[in-house]
């Protein structure tokens, strides 16, 4: 069994920052692989459990915050990249905002 | 055989009811607790599994923006964060409904705390979650088993009122609440019997009741001397809604031949279906709140349109005034006003709020635009306090028209007008050079003239439209609109309240919109009035 550790951060973009529609499909995202996932608006933490929408929306983290992500387990390194990419996409929003506008 | 039991309370919706009793189950205390933590856990464990099946089932029936908010709620139910502090109170002795609520307070208060206005809106969808779990565990039947039914209870919300088919009767008697409640103005509409500010009152035992929305009276478990008045005053309010049905198709004229306008406050567009254009010079009040109340989160231009332009095509060429989102004070929308607000009658409301979020506000000014093309359409701010606010909002509704032309979407540029009830208008409103109309909105101008809440029951006496400053407050509204050629209205309950009627006519008046129920009785009494010209 090899344990994997991973780690990276992102820029949030997102017009509100991390509300209830990107915190759905972060969480959801998460929760697709084994690795324990963490996330966190600062590098030295509070590390937050990423599969929790309850942990992860009481963060509370507004637009411009770097985001971190952290990962122990089989998967992790997938699961920090699949993340990041998620974040970096603007949780496939842009595309539904530029319809409405 | 329970006695009989007889209380008075205030009148808040004319009318006589009777039906049998149910409690409203807000809180958990309908529940009983068992005293057994694993029944506790059972309950409360199969109480959110049913309130994430109805969530998922609403999530089915709405467009991808309200579903994906009704998504979040699940995901939110489904975690055990959530859920695991209150299991571990339940496992301390503590109840199901207590537990439940004591671990969503916690997760409020963080929300609550946040200094970010959209992390604070969130209080709204927790207290909802919090509520659907209570009403689960509370065993709290839905709409159904309220038709037909006197409806007990503190107080009301106006979704819980308008999820009930009043068509088969029922009345609402309530311990709290106001007769100037939205609730109370939704009864007057609907012709639901209301009484309010009953106090506590135990219903134990109690099977039936008979509501005298008249008189305020209820009487609980009703012996046969109360049925036989009931059916005489049934009687006699068919005797003379006959008269006042008769009355509500003829023209209003006073009785020395002054005619008056007698337009209509409506809240849905289903109430125009029941109802014969011919019965009024209009729709005088469009509340368009009732669009942002659905279960799916705010309403887009589309079904804001539609619903719009179906208002517009049933009183053409008639006119009929669209009023812009009242949000806020006790009509909050959640994930849109503000939650927390010490004060929030004199907080982000109406108008405030639409030029707070002006891409909300202009998806509303879109589809009035749109809908104009259909009739005789008016655009009219709520708590409008300064004319720069009027300024902005035509600003907005301009580049809307704008828009939609270059789209080459068919829209019209409605005139923009102002609804009078904060004193500052009403004290100067010659100010108001750039609305094109004005409409009294006296329950809220007596509210701020008389600084008694209409929602709180112990003042609620002082809450009085016919006070002589409100009185003297309306001539002089209807004096400034005359000096500057603009046309007045008043979308006021005082309008379609034979007491007030004298009264607004004299302040020199002409035009009033009433409840559509309320149609008949007002031209009654205007046909007894001499209006001096």
């Amino acid at each position: 069994m090899s344990q994997e550790d991973a780690s990276g951060a992102v820029l949030l973009t997102h017009a509100v920052g991390l509300h209830a529609r990107p915190s759905v499909k972060l969480t959801k995202l998460a929760k697709t692989f084994q690795a324990r996932v963490e996330l966190s608006p600062s590098p030295e933490g509070p590390w937050i459990d990423a599969k929790s929408i309850v942990k992860v929306m009481a963060a509370k983290v507004p637009q411009g915050v770097h985001l971190h992500f952290r990962a122990v387990g089989d998967d992790a390194a997938n699961a920090v990249a699949a993340l990041i990419g998620l974040v970096e996409r603007d949780f496939d929003e842009a595309r539904a905002d530029a319809a409405h506008s | 055989m329970q006695h009989t039991v007889e209380r008075i309370g205030r009148p808040a919706s004319p009318g006589v009811a009777a039906g049998p009793l149910v409690l409203l189950g807000e809180n958990h205390a309908l529940r009983t607790p068992t005293g057994d933590s694993r029944r506790e856990r059972d309950d409360l464990a199969s109480a959110i599994d049913r309130a994430v099946g109805a969530i998922r089932a609403l999530a089915g029936k709405v467009d991808d923006e309200a579903a994906a908010i009704l998504e979040f709620q699940v995901a939110m139910l489904e975690d055990s964060e959530l859920v695991s502090p209150a299991y571990e109170q339940i496992a301390r002795g503590t109840d199901a409904a207590a537990a439940w609520s004591a671990a969503l307070a916690d997760q409020i208060r963080t929300y609550e705390e946040a200094t970010d206005e959209y992390f604070r809106a969130r209080v709204a969808d927790l207290r909802d979650l919090r509520d659907e779990v209570l009403r689960h565990l509370a065993g709290d039947a839905g709409g159904e088993m309220l038709e037909g039914a006197v409806i007990a209870g503190e107080d009301v919300t106006p979704s819980r009122f308008l999820s009930v088919d009043w068509s088969r009767g029922g009345a609402i008697a309530l311990f709290g609440g106001s007769p100037s409640s939205h609730v109370a103005m939704l009864a007057r509409t609907r012709g639901v019997p209301m009484i309010v500010g009953l106090g506590p009152v135990d219903l134990a035992g109690h099977v039936e009741a008979i509501v005298d929305g008249d008189t305020g009276r209820i009487v609980l478990s009703p012996q046969s001397s109360d049925w036989s008045t009931y059916r005489s005053a049934r009687a006699a309010r068919t005797g003379r809604a006959a008269e006042e049905g008769t009355a509500a198709m003829q023209p209003a004229v006073t009785a020395n031949g002054v005619p008056i306008k007698v337009m209509i406050n409506v809240a849905m567009p289903e109430e125009l279906d029941r109802l014969d254009p011919a019965m009024c010079d209009g729709i005088g009040l469009f509340r368009t709140e009732f669009l942002f109340h659905g279960e799916g989160g705010l309403p887009d231009e589309e079904s804001q349109y539609a619903a719009y332009r179906k208002i517009a095509k049933w009183a053409a060429p008639k006119p009929v005034v669209l009023r812009t989102l009242d949000a806020g004070g006790d009509k909050p929308v959640a994930g849109l006003t503000v939650a927390g607000e010490s004060n929030p009658f004199l907080g982000t409301r109406g108008i405030r709020l639409s030029l707070a979020w002006p891409d909300i506000f202009k998806v509303q000014l879109r589809a009035m635009a749109r809908a104009a093309v259909h009739g005789n359409v008016r655009i009219m701010l709520p708590m409008v306090t300064v004319p720069e606010e009027v300024d902005q909002a035509a600003v907005l509704l301009d580049a809307c028209v704008a828009e939609l032309a270059a789209a080459g979407v068919p829209a019209r540029r409605p005139p923009l007008g102002i609804m009078v009830e904060v004193p500052a208008v009403a004290i100067a409103p010659e100010l108001f050079a750039n609305a094109a109309f004005f409409s009294i909105g006296s329950n809220d101008l007596t509210q701020y003239v008389t600084a008694s809440a209409r929602d709180i029951t112990a003042v609620a006496g002082l809450n009085d439209p016919g006070n002589p400053a409100v009185i003297r407050l309306i001539a002089n509204v209807v004096a400034g609109a005359a000096a500057l050629g603009g046309d007045v209205s008043l979308c006021g309950d005082m309008g379609g309240d034979p007491r007030h009627i004298a009264a607004l006519l004299a302040a020199g008046l002409r035009s009033v919109s009433v409840a559509p129920t309320l149609v008949g009785r007002a031209k009654l009494k205007i046909a007894e009035v001499v209006a001096v010209p």
